[in-house]
């Protein structure tokens, strides 16, 4: 008889490459929040006031928050007085030189595949390592210094570049615009900083690798990215955690400012521990990211490749601000076993002659559960602007689900927009032509997904190209058994 | 090579197969004709695997090895091939890098080293030159957006890509003008030379004018009533099926 069936229902958890625990000493604070604890953490960095102020403003308002209801995930309520604050290997405040890390990070680094030593490294990519609360290296800081550009840890950012941090800090993202935007405000403690200057075309790729570790400990970075008048960088971040049974949450802020001609590429890989097949565990990634194209001809372009996360939140945006400014949002969002992800993007545009193009492809295999949420909003004055929309859905199994929810408003009569949307299957039918062919059911899978994903997968650079594919793959390894 | 004895398969509650023999040799070209629902399809599906069809009673041997022990990759591997009916389409996947990894799976399981993109495409080249088929096709997604005439092309190029042991072409030839035709034949009868065995499963005579047959059966109610040279297909074809009692299945 023929050996079992592989039909599309048989759902098998695969196995979380990244979720080692690394053995390393911490200082953790003890959990709970209040307004000392906001203290500490800005005293631990040795803030200006300003900082101090910032953070104490938001933590005040957020005491004001709910949490948001709106989105369709489904989870326990969060006690944010069981999470800790901060946490940071010992001894390393600050990064350092690279000679001085410790190797236990250095291994822990290379065994994520994040080479964090210069000779060792990726060519032409740069660097910046988050160790739960701190960034613990920042690798060609000194030949990005030769162009001009500024690619280091926020909290440096605040000693070494405090009027930058002052004036960009909030202007994106302001501390009262949502209840994970407020939280992370008040006690976020590092992250990447970038500044590009006037008409510097930024020389490599830079990239931040982030990592949570510690146990009962929220991650709360803090990104902003300053692109001056005609200049260029594109930037990637990947982000990894160990298995652990309980949820830890994952609130950063991520703040991206294009001047007049100026254009910022942003892509995530995002490989967060989605919890086991029960749905114990895994990050709660609640995040708030937002593109100000501000100045006339600017672009700004989101690519995010999500595949893990317990439960993902996160519509990365664009204000299009200055006329003729383009927003472009590429998302390819997996979800599997119990993860459930409601994501999108919101392009609002300000300017005249703004563009903004939206492509969503969103899959679910088990019983994943996964809604695209976006919004379209052509203001009064936004005379010409134009959007495309286009949103699909691959549903593998029987089990999964998939929602489009789109939001249009429009106030201008000049605008044009176009919306697309399919969902499809993976049918026994394609399976069995694929293994005729003497493909496994897996292969098959992969190759129609990727199939899928073709259109967001060309906007990553090269390299993180393969980098997702693969990830892909082994993210919904077993997805047919 | 491929021995069938007395084989008994069901859809669902209902019993397609109802005992079945039929022995290929390398090398030969055998036709399986018959009415419609005599069970031609489903012989050809239960050969290469698919799931939906319960095998109840029977053995089928294929080099030697128990063919109904294995999964239709494995099955692949050793050597057989299905140019379907109806062709399946894979949108989003290139034809090209379709074919590479499906030649690729064969040759590493057979412990033979993968083809590089330059050996691979070199091959490619040369076996749409034997075929007359120009590339247009390769370019695009697995059979998405396929006419039903250029679908059928594709099955018989990956079936000289591929080079089976042995072919069966579940109805190739229907709703095909002289042209592809033509290219079906040519296909098969590449094989052919290359000592490689093939069923044809037909409806029609038509197709065993560009391929001339080592033998001929007639499958009626599941069983192979009758079996022939080449001109058991021209008796059929002046007689209709009702001559040898196999009218059209209820």
């Amino acid at each position: 008889m023929i050996a079992a069936s592989p039909a599309v229902e048989a759902i098998v958890a695969s196995e979380y490459e990244h979720g080692f625990v690394t053995e390393i000493e911490s200082d953790t604070f003890p959990p709970g929040l209040d307004e000392g604890v906001v203290r500490a953490i800005s005293a631990r960095k040795g803030e200006p006031d300003f900082m101090l102020d910032y953070r104490l403003r938001a933590f005040r308002h957020w005491q004001t928050m709910a949490t948001p209801k709106w989105a369709q995930v489904h989870y326990p309520a969060i006690d944010f007085q069981a999470i800790s604050y901060f946490s940071a290997p010992r001894s390393k405040d600050g990064p350092k030189s690279l000679d001085e890390i410790d190797p236990v990070l250095l291994e822990t680094y290379n065994k994520l595949g994040i080479p964090i030593e210069e000779q060792m490294a990726l060519s032409g990519i740069a660097v910046d390592a988050v160790f739960d609360s701190v960034s613990v290296a920042t690798t060609f800081r000194v030949k990005l210094a030769e162009a001009g550009v500024i690619f280091c840890a926020i909290s440096e950012a605040v000693h070494d570049y405090p009027d930058l941090v002052r004036q960009h800090l909030g202007s994106v993202v302001p501390h009262t615009d949502n209840f994970y935007a407020a939280l992370n405000a008040a006690v976020f403690s590092d992250g990447t900083f970038v500044y590009v200057p006037k008409g510097v075309r930024c020389p490599m790729e830079l990239s931040t690798y982030f990592r949570i570790n510690a146990r009962n400990t929220g991650q709360f970075e803090r990104t902003l990215i300053i692109a001056e008048a005609d200049s260029y960088v594109s930037y990637l971040e990947g982000c990894t955690a160990p298995m652990r049974d309980e949820n830890q949450l994952h609130a950063a802020v991520v703040e991206l400012i294009a001047m007049d001609d100026a254009q910022i590429n942003y892509s995530t890989v995002q490989n967060w521990y989605p919890g086991d097949a029960m749905g114990r565990g895994g990050i709660y990634n609640f995040v708030t990211k937002r593109g100000d194209c501000r100045g006339a001809r600017s672009k700004i372009s989101w690519t995010q490749v999500e595949t893990g996360s317990a439960i993902t939140w996160k519509y990365p945006s664009c204000l299009l601000r200055g006329d003729d400014s383009v927003g472009e949002f590429y998302s390819v969002a997996v979800t599997k076993g119990r993860q459930q992800a409601d994501t999108g993007t919101k392009m609002i545009h300000l300017g005249r002659n703004t563009s903004s193009t939206i492509v969503s492809k969103g899959i679910a295999a088990g019983e994943g559960e996964q809604t695209y949420r976006g919004l379209v909003r052509i203001a009064a004055k936004a005379a010409g602007a134009r959007n495309h929309t286009q949103c699909d859905s691959l549903l593998i199994g029987a089990r999964c689900a998939a929602h489009t929810v789109p939001y249009i408003e429009v106030k201008n009569p000049t605008a044009q927009l176009e919306h697309e949307a399919t969902t499809s299957k993976i049918s026994d039918d394609q399976l069995f032509y694929c293994r005729s062919r003497g493909l496994t059911a897996e292969d098959a899978v992969a190759m129609i997904v990727n199939g899928f994903c073709k259109e967001v997968f060309k906007q990553l650079p090269m390299e993180f190209a393969v980098e997702a594919q693969k990830l892909l793959s082994i993210s919904l390894e077993g997805a047919v058994g | 090579m491929l021995s069938v004895k007395g084989l008994r398969a069901k859809v669902g509650e209902k019993e397609i197969l109802k005992g079945l023999d039929l022995e290929v040799g390398r090398g030969e070209v055998h036709a399986i004709m018959g009415p419609n629902g005599s069970g031609k399809s489903t012989l050809a599906h239960v050969l290469a695997g698919r799931e939906d069809y319960r095998v109840t009673a029977g053995t089928v041997t294929f080099e030697g090895r128990d063919l109904l022990a294995l999964t239709p990759e494995e099955r692949a591997h050793l050597g057989l091939f299905l140019a379907f009916q109806y062709p399946v389409e894979l949108p989003g996947v290139n034809n090209t890098y379709f074919l590479k990894a499906a030649l690729n799976a064969i040759r590493s399981a057979r412990g033979q080293p993968e083809l590089d993109a330059v050996a691979f495409l070199r091959l490619m080249r040369e076996r749409l030159k034997v075929l007359y088929l120009d590339d247009s096709l390769l370019k695009r997604p697995v059979n998405f957006g396929f006419s039903g005439g250029e679908k059928k092309r594709n099955e018989i190029f990956q079936m000289a890509l591929l080079e089976p042991k042995l072919a069966i072409l579940d109805e190739t030839d229907s709703g095909l003008d002289i042209d592809v035709l033509r290219i079906v034949a040519d296909g098969v009868n590449a094989l052919r030379g290359l000592e490689r065995s093939v069923i044809l499963v037909t409806h029609y005579q038509r197709l065993l004018d560009y391929i001339e047959p080592d033998f001929v059966h007639v499958l009626a109610h599941g069983r192979i009533i009758r079996s022939g040279g080449k001109e058991l297909a021209l008796e059929l074809e002046e007689k209709g099926y009702g001559w040898l009692g196999a009218e059209e299945a209820a």
